[in-house]
């Protein structure tokens, strides 16, 4: 295999696997700060004791977030280093502000948070809860600005030709603010909300069928309902005006959401499906135009297909990119379902009474993960061969010294110490809710 | 080219990053240190007393690392592409061995059965030495120079970062943290533990002192490059000076048993060896040892001006900030180390 595809593969493995933590550190930290909020108020013991719970499952996420993190701030440099260059002056300042306006402020207090319950008072504490929670939803922000400049670039001009081209700042706002930032922002966020409400939710569901932690489980689920079905409901508007930029800013990566090759015609909507690239067909459940009618209000109305790009401007794999794109809509509307479910059960008192239903909670965990990846899949994959859309193609991003044995190496080094990561978080997770919630 | 109070934005990020490394070296140099102490210690209760002195520390300072690598792409792109292409290698070991060691940490007090526990001991006393060492063996390739060619990119071969100087560096390095890290585990260390530790620091000094000479022997003698400043002009010559006078106060308050000063000096010899490599470098980063016209300096590896302003309003901000909360959980842990419930 050459340089270019083994690259690939580690920065896709490298980064779907932190892609794990750091969501589950943002949803966690909301539901912490609610719930230590919630303490505060009533003086409730049963949150204290929830939120302490949770801190060390946290704790157990954010660790593992930081570790897999710094493997890829130095990814850029040694795998992509033309990249590197390119970037560097626009990348640059948002991962410098991610690194002192968020990442030191999560870090900074997160000793208080994890060590600190019996050092500092109550408020104090929630304050450090609340720094290391906001800290997390900065970085966030940061590194969501930075990969939408990839997406959308804005606020730049290129400077130099060839192998020292480079891209460098002229409207820092601009850059900031780029066309996508902020839709693909919110939409992150609140993906993460998911992936930790629905990991209480889980471990609190787990709890209530082996009828341990009974009354503290059921305000934790309550809790988490709430957040989650909220969430999951914003999920629907949010993606949608995430899409509404794609077909605006991304065309190409629009058409290959839905396997839409035609240029003229109109576009529908699929279900499900499988694109045949060779035949340039699509076939599958579908509402004909119903693409059209999302972007346009009208099922007649034309949406630029894939056949209107040069070949070499398409994403290459685009039934992968279909299939990513279709499996995150499937498992939103999974989890809205779910959600909204529950409370209808919740209104008519029967929550806890439901043992299936408490089921479904412990397996809900899974959903959000599967469209936190799928949906980063697709619009990466959907990016190519673009790694700055429209400036700089992936394959003049690499490393020109790196050789395929250097980066076959790490790759494996990666195989084998995130197995091990892999294996230890799931270890240190499952002690922990066996270990379950201390009294106080 | 813009200055700001007589001096270019270049240089300010080249003292914004070089304050930032001297901050993770100083930080996360004694949880290495102390890491690469593990095995000398033989009592299980003192391997717990030991990990748990670092506990709710190192990951916040593995955070100056991050900050510091962010700086760094940031503000001088070109120096961060090619260098950690060049040495691709070394990097790869370092984030390995960065993670091992997180996982050994967290891992070890889990489970009490004693194979398990000597494992994780054996697997963090490791990869504190490995990242010891592999940052410094960095140190000396940046120092020595490397093979830098035509738009910037490094024409030598992959296994050129093991070399005796590298090796020398990456001695010295552990040899440091491994003082440095004694230091800071008296100073959070009592009974049985604190004493063997009164003698072991010994060793490391020695340690330290005798690596020392042999790199900085090598370097005058072989790298006449890096002290060319040091000898041409005599104002210069107080830095080195100083560098002295701080290492030897080290020895000189440990036999007086005053430690948390001798951990400000050695927390002080830490910065100094960096200004003292700073200083000598300026303006370049890496030298070519190729040509003089591929030497990456601070101007030609820089962002643009427009955007280093940015970045440095920035660090304007933030750095009270951080500074501030990093000192607030430090008196928030002061004293010495009580284990509990939330402990390793």
């Amino acid at each position: 295999m050459d340089v270019e595809i083994l690259a690939r593969i580690q920065f896709a493995f490298t980064i779907a696997f932190h892609y794990i933590y750091p969501p589950l550190s943002i949803g966690l930290g909301l539901m912490m700060v609610v719930m230590e909020g919630l303490f505060l108020r009533t003086r409730n013991p049963h949150y204290e004791q929830l939120a302490r719970f949770w801190t060390k499952i946290f704790a157990l996420t954010f660790g593992i977030g930081v570790a897999t993190g710094i493997v890829m701030e130095f990814e850029f440099g040694t795998n992509w280093a033309t990249y590197s260059r390119f970037v560097g002056d626009i990348f640059g300042s948002a991962l410098a502000a991610e690194g002192i306006f968020a990442f030191a402020l999560e870090s900074g207090f997160l000793g208080i948070l994890i060590f600190g319950w019996n050092r500092v008072t109550p408020p104090v504490h929630f304050i450090a809860t609340l720094g290391v929670w906001l800290g997390s939803m900065f970085s966030a922000v940061w590194i969501v600005v930075a990969n939408s400049w990839q997406q959308t670039p804005a606020g730049y001009h290129i400077v130099g030709e060839g192998l020292s081209a480079r891209a460098e700042i002229t409207d820092f706002w601009a850059m900031v603010f780029n066309p996508s930032s902020v839709d693909r922002m919110l939409h992150v966020w609140v993906g993460a909300f998911l992936a930790g409400t629905f990991l209480v939710l889980s471990v609190h569901a787990w709890y209530l069928l082996h009828g341990r932690h009974v009354a503290l489980s059921r305000k934790a689920i309550k809790i988490a309902l709430v957040l989650a079905t909220v969430s999951a409901l914003s999920q629907l508007f949010l993606g949608h005006r995430s899409a509404d930029g794609v077909a605006h800013n991304q065309p190409a990566k629009l058409a290959a959401f839905e396997g839409h090759f035609d240029s003229l015609a109109t576009a529908d909507l699929y279900l499900l499906g499988w694109v045949n690239k060779a035949e340039q067909k699509t076939s599958g459940l579908k509402i004909p135009g119903g693409l059209s009618f999302l972007l346009h209000q009208d099922f007649n109305a034309p949406v630029k297909g894939l056949n209107a790009f040069p070949e070499a401007d398409r994403p290459p794999a685009v039934n992968a990119v279909f299939q990513f794109y279709h499996l995150m809509v499937a498992m939103g509307m999974l989890l809205i379902a779910i959600s909204v479910f529950a409370c209808w059960q919740w209104y008519r008192g029967k929550l806890f009474d439901r043992r299936w239903l408490l089921w479904i909670f412990v397996f809900s965990v899974l959903p959000p993960q599967i469209a936190n990846q799928a949906g980063w899949f697709s619009a990466e994959m959907g990016r190519q061969p673009w790694v700055v859309y429209g400036l700089l193609r992936t394959s003049d991003a690499l490393s020109k010294v790196v050789t395929a044995n250097q980066v076959l190496f790490s790759l494996i080094m990666f195989a084998l110490i995130y197995t091990l990561l892999l294996a230890l978080f799931l270890y240190l997770l499952n002690k922990k809710i066996k270990h379950g919630p201390e009294g106080i | 080219m813009a200055t700001f109070l007589g001096i270019d934005y270049p240089t300010w990020w080249f003292l914004v990053v070089g304050a930032l490394f001297s901050g993770y070296a100083i930080l996360d140099g004694f949880d290495l240190g102390a890491g690469a102490w593990h095995l000398f210690f033989r009592k299980e209760e003192s391997r717990r007393i030991a990990l748990n002195a670092i506990g709710p520390v190192w990951d916040g300072n593995e955070v100056w690392l991050v900050i510091g690598g962010g700086a760094l792409f940031a503000g001088f792109p070109v120096l961060y592409a090619s260098m950690l292409s060049a040495m691709y290698i070394p990097f790869m070991l370092f984030l390995f061995f960065l993670i091992f060691r997180a996982v050994s940490i967290e891992f070890r007090s889990k489970e009490s059965m004693l194979w398990w526990r000597r494992l994780w001991d054996i697997s963090y006393f490791v990869s504190s030495i490995m990242m010891a060492v592999l940052l410094g063996i960095v140190l000396g390739n940046i120092l020595q120079g490397m093979r830098i060619g035509p738009n910037f990119e490094f024409t030598g071969n992959w296994l050129e970062f093991i070399n005796p100087y590298a090796l020398m560096t990456g001695a010295t390095t552990l040899a440091l943290f491994m003082m440095h890290g004694a230091l800071y585990l008296l100073l959070k260390t009592e009974g049985r533990l604190y004493a063997r530790l009164t003698i072991l620091v010994k060793s490391a000094l020695v340690f330290f002192l005798v690596s020392f000479s042999v790199t900085s022997l090598y370097t005058l003698l072989y790298l006449p490059h890096l002290s060319d400043l040091f000898k041409s002009s005599p104002m210069f010559f107080f830095l080195p000076a100083l560098a002295f006078l701080s290492i030897a106060n080290i020895p000189r308050l440990v036999s007086k048993h005053r430690y948390l000063l001798a951990f400000l000096f050695s927390a002080l010899t830490i910065s100094m060896l960096l200004i003292l490599v700073a200083v000598e470098l300026y303006p370049v980063l890496i030298l070519s040892t190729q040509s003089p016209e591929f030497n990456i300096t601070i101007y030609n590896a820089a962002s643009s001006e427009h955007s280093l302003r940015i970045m440095l309003i920035m660090a304007a901000i933030g750095a009270p900030l951080v500074m501030s909360y990093t000192a607030f959980v430090f008196w928030t842990f002061r004293g010495k180390v009580k284990m509990d419930e939330s402990s390793y």
